[in-house]
């Protein structure tokens, strides 16, 4: 059976022009997406690391037990824990994530998702200036400049670049590539940098320096600045202040290489006062380039849920939100959480040692398809269908742009949000015995 | 359930102030009933509260919590009972906007402004909106495939395009925002006037606004267009709003209703050459409004302190963050619209504020005809719903105006009537304003009213609208409508005395429109064109699926309804 317009639950790209081919077998064949995608479409059937039945860990080793001992002895674990953690929700869709909110309020837990160790200081950024964007649509149609800024997209979100960027072709914009100018700001000369007009390389951790410089420039106060700025001559980034201003649609993208270098939110702060200022003279959008499929839908679920987009505290009945204070990290690092559960992540293997150390030492319940380095540390594993491939479901996308992900086989796993529900109802019933 | 003994106004059936009792059956008002009684004596009883023009969902709610942490601080209350945790005083969180609309009577709320292509974030969080009937309004004022439809002088693609777009949005009417203006935005210029061509699709707003029209009568949609003017939030801008109005006088309804219905007028009410000589022109707005009766408006009320505004009308919102050296977030969205969100905060001592305060209650107090102006502050642009409460006192007591006007500034004498106006609302005209009018503006039948049949949403305040003067004692009139006694909803008590006791899943009204298949065969044509080069996703992915819609009501509409 051939499926037309499924949407890739890879990156935050969520292309939505993939064609799936499918027999009693699985799937068999993916069509459009990119090496990325196509291997995250393939890889559901056994062999690909799924974990095949649920487990409790008993005298160190991982135990195969049914479903209902695993949701109940999840509920008992999170129910006797006085800070529960409940983190990761990148990788699965916005249904499972009210359902999260719901376990988080049911229980007094901290709610966090993998934007914490991601694009978290852009949001912390976004809450001090405000974020000028535009769906991915209006940079195809329009925009004539790109600036690439510490992301890699030819690598990391490879279909970028064709589909909504630097190559992709619109209304005001026929020419594709050849009517665009696109220049790369980064630390190192990256594939995405060699396929720019203008690649320039900063020294690490003078993000903030030299956007800060481009912003003086720009009001007109480049006599204030030196000869040099942080290793680069005043005159490219003069000339660069003059693309930028000539642009009759300018568009920056930044990555990690911007939110997580020295000054992390400032760096933000400081990005997007640029593209504010930028609109004084052109048309200017920016966008963080948002890693997995659904980070984006986390942030904008708890939101609207609870108010705030991630690090969200329940324990006191009403949603505390204080990054730096009640981000999963943060109550790791204090020993302060005393059971955490993990969904569509995989913290084991992108937290700081330190951190993962943490986890260790706590009950730690694991919802996932896949065995990985966190299934090693939990105590609690159940597995689930792979949500955007086997669970039809919402996700947002790296511009807040929603699109409904299909199902295009189906699966004996039950889906994160009935898991999820189950917990819960296990949970209530616990009720107060705890 | 029976209701008994109170004291009811139900003016759209011409019911003012009798003591009567009103039975609900099955959800809906019926002629006789069982079950619970409700001892209402010495109580005013009115139907539940219908907000036409609220920012309660989507995309730009969500930009505003995200880059307001500060404002979901302010609103913070834990779970309790049946309520889920609350924050937000601005941009409060969904489940919160359920409850306070509740615990003030209201049971129906109208979210302004959804895009065709984020509209599935819209329905999200409107299903996340305990309690409440809720429908949205769909953006088609900067639309690449309504402006060319224009351009073609295409009626009938026109209207096959605005019923494909209600039925892909899952929308109930067609919402208009600076025409023409969101896509200058997309290079940064905007529209002027009117006339102003649209850069690159020679088409005006003022083509727009009219062919949207004919094309919402043609298909005889319940509600009529829905219109934030051109320039508006800009001194002397009230030429612009009559100017506009005056344009649509040759438009005649398909349903028992105004051809145009004009929001947050107080924005649009602008006199003077810049802020320095700002002034009301709210009267000259009145006084058209006294000799028309096209048209109908919503006030727009400003109320000092915080608020978080959030439009369509991007280049506004650039100008707002400009001006108030404010955080700026904007949101253009491919061929179809822009927007933006800015906060803000009006003060009692600026000159500016306090003229805005004024032309807000100087449009609904020198408008003769109550059922022309609805009660609303563009939540959360003029300020948060809850404070309508606050709005009604003023509305009905001349006492608390001047009250309030002894804090503001002298210059407003000078730049305002609001001074020499002794007019004092009854409560039938706040009835009318808060409940039949916007209903009736909707073309929500049901709604609005206490008749057999209507639906079972009723609002009772502890108040005894015979004794109490609201002239002299508004504090009296602002406590009975900021709690009501009891809010029920399709029969069942949702709140009683600020707690919620029900949390019922509301329904969500879309615009089903039928057009004749020829129509919408040659608009596909030109559509599939569209999304193979212009939209970044695909065109079968771009329709609100029903999952999003647990409780939809597809009200009828279209070329047949129309014959």
């Amino acid at each position: 059976m051939i499926h037309e317009d499924v949407i890739c639950s890879f990156c935050g790209c969520l292309c939505d022009d993939i064609r799936v081919e499918t027999n009693d077998e699985g799937i068999v064949k993916v069509k459009g997406a990119c090496r990325l995608g196509s291997s995250k479409i393939l890889g559901h059937g056994p062999g690909h690391g799924r974990i095949s039945k649920p487990m409790i860990r008993q005298d160190g080793e991982l135990v195969e037990v049914g479903y209902q001992e695993a949701y109940d002895r999840a509920a008992s674990i999170l129910k006797a824990a006085k800070r529960p953690l409940l983190y990761g929700w990148a990788s699965t869709v916005c249904e499972a994530h009210e359902e999260g909110v719901l376990l988080a309020e049911e229980i007094g837990a901290v709610i966090d998702s993998t934007a914490t160790v991601c694009h978290g200081p852009s949001v912390i950024g976004v809450e001090e200036k405000g974020l000028a964007g535009a769906t991915l649509g209006q940079v195809k149609n329009r925009a004539d400049l790109i600036l690439f800024w510490g992301c890699n997209p030819a690598e990391a979100h490879p279909r970028h670049m064709r589909r909504y960027s630097s190559n992709s072709t619109g209304r005001f914009t026929p020419e594709g590539r050849k009517g665009r100018t696109v220049v790369v700001i980064d630390v190192r000369e990256t594939r995405t940098a060699r396929l720019a007009d203008r690649f320039i390389r900063i020294d690490p951790g003078t993000d903030y320096q030299v956007i800060s410089a481009l912003r003086l420039i720009l009001a007109g106060k480049a006599e204030i600045l030196g000869d040099e700025v942080c290793g680069l001559p005043k005159g490219m980034l003069v000339d660069l202040v003059d693309i930028l201003k000539k642009a009759r649609f300018g568009a920056i993208f930044f990555g990690l290489g911007l939110t997580h270098s020295r000054g992390r939110y400032k760096n933000i702060d400081c990005a997007l006062s640029l593209t504010a200022e930028l609109n004084a003279h052109t048309k200017f959008m920016i966008m963080p380039m948002r890693g997995h499929y659904n980070v984006a839908g986390i942030g904008q679920v708890m939101a609207w849920e609870g108010g705030y987009p991630m690090s969200v505290d329940y324990s006191r009945g009403a949603p505390y939100f204080n990054p730096g204070e009640t981000a999963a990290c943060d109550l790791l690092a204090r020993r302060e959480a005393d059971a955490a559960l993990i969904i569509a992540s995989d913290p084991a293997s992108n937290f700081p040692r330190s951190i993962v150390e943490a986890l260790a030492e706590i009950p730690v319940i694991q919802i996932d398809p896949y065995e990985n380095p966190t299934t090693l540390l939990a105590d609690v594993v159940i597995p689930c269908a792979i949500a955007g491939v086997e669970v039809e479901g919402t996700a947002y996308r790296m511009d807040g742009l929603p699109l409904r992900m299909r199902k295009v086989i189906e699966s004996d796993y039950p889906s994160d949000e009935e898991i999820l529900k189950e917990i819960r109802e296990s949970a209530r019933r616990l009720g107060d015995d705890h | 359930m029976i209701i008994k003994g109170g004291v009811v106004y139900d003016p759209a059936n011409g019911v003012l102030g009798e003591e009567m009792d009103i039975c609900i059956d099955g959800g809906v008002v019926a002629e006789a009933g069982g079950g619970p009684t409700i001892d209402a004596r010495g109580m005013l009883v009115l139907p539940g509260g219908v907000d036409a023009h609220s920012h309660i969902a989507g995309p730009k709610l969500n930009a505003g919590r995200i880059m307001r942490p500060d404002d979901g601080r302010i609103g913070t209350e834990p779970l309790r009972g049946l309520c889920r945790p609350c924050t937000g005083y601005t941009v409060p969180n969904s489940p919160a906007i359920g409850y306070r609309y509740a615990r003030m009577g209201y049971t129906t709320v109208f979210e302004a402004a959804t895009p065709i292509i984020e509209s599935r974030h819209t329905h999200e969080e409107l299903e996340a909106i305990p309690i409440l009937d809720k429908g949205a309004l769909t953006l088609f004022g900067s639309n690449w495939t309504v402006m060319e439809c224009v351009g073609e002088k295409d009626l009938p693609k026109l209207s096959a395009y605005v019923a494909w777009g209600l039925r892909a949005s899952r929308g109930y009417g067609v919402k208009i925002v600076n025409p023409g203006g969101g896509e200058a935005w997309g290079f940064g210029s905007n529209v002027k006037g009117l006339h102003d061509p649209v850069p690159e699709f020679n088409v005006t707003p003022a083509e727009i606004i009219h062919e949207l029209a004919r094309a919402n009568e043609r298909l005889c949609l319940p509600h009529s267009i829905h219109l934030h003017f051109n320039n508006l939030g800009k001194p002397g801008n009230y030429t612009t709003a009559i100017e506009t109005l005056d344009l649509l006088k040759d438009i005649v309804p398909s349903r028992d209703r105004q051809a145009v219905h004009v929001t947050h007028m107080q924005f649009s009410a602008y006199g003077g050459t810049g802020w320095r000589d700002f002034e009301s022109k709210a009267p000259e707005i009145a006084d058209y409004y006294n000799k028309n009766d096209h048209a109908t408006m919503d006030m727009g009320q400003i109320i000092f302190g915080s608020a978080t505004t959030m439009t369509a009308d991007g280049p506004l919102e650039y100008a707002n963050a400009r001006l108030l050296h404010q955080k700026w977030s904007n949101h253009d969205i491919e061929l179809e619209e822009s927007s933006g969100v800015v906060p803000l905060v009006y003060i009692r001592g600026s000159p500016v504020n306090a003229v805005q305060w004024a032309i807000g209650l100087e449009l609904a107090l020198l408008t003769e005809d109550p059922w022309k102006v609805l009660l609303t502050t563009d939540n959360p642009n003029g300020g948060p719903f809850v404070k309508y409460p606050g709005v009604i006192a003023l509305l009905m007591s001349h006492k608390r105006r001047e009250e309030e006007m002894a804090k503001l500034p002298e210059m407003l004498s000078k730049r305002s009537v609001i001074g020499s106006i002794d007019r004092e609302l009854g409560w039938a005209e706040i009835a009318v304003m808060t409940r039949a009018a916007p209903a009736r503006v909707l073309g929500l039948k049901e709604k609005g009213h206490l008749g057999v049949g209507a639906d079972g949403d009723v609002s009772i305040y502890e108040i005894d609208p015979r004794e109490v003067d609201p002239g002299s004692d508004p504090a009296l009139v602002e406590r009975a409508f900021t709690q009501a006694k009891y809010t029920i909803k399709a029969g069942e008590v949702v709140s009683r005395d600020g707690e919620i006791v029900g949390i019922p899943q509301g329904r969500t009204f879309w615009t089903d429109a039928s057009v004749p298949e020829e129509d919408m065969a040659r608009l596909m044509t030109s559509l599939k064109e569209k999304f193979e080069k212009y939209y970044s996703i695909q065109m079968s992915n771009y329709m609100v699926q029903e999952a999003y819609l647990s409780r939809p009501v597809a009200v009828r509409a279209g070329v047949e309804v129309a014959q």
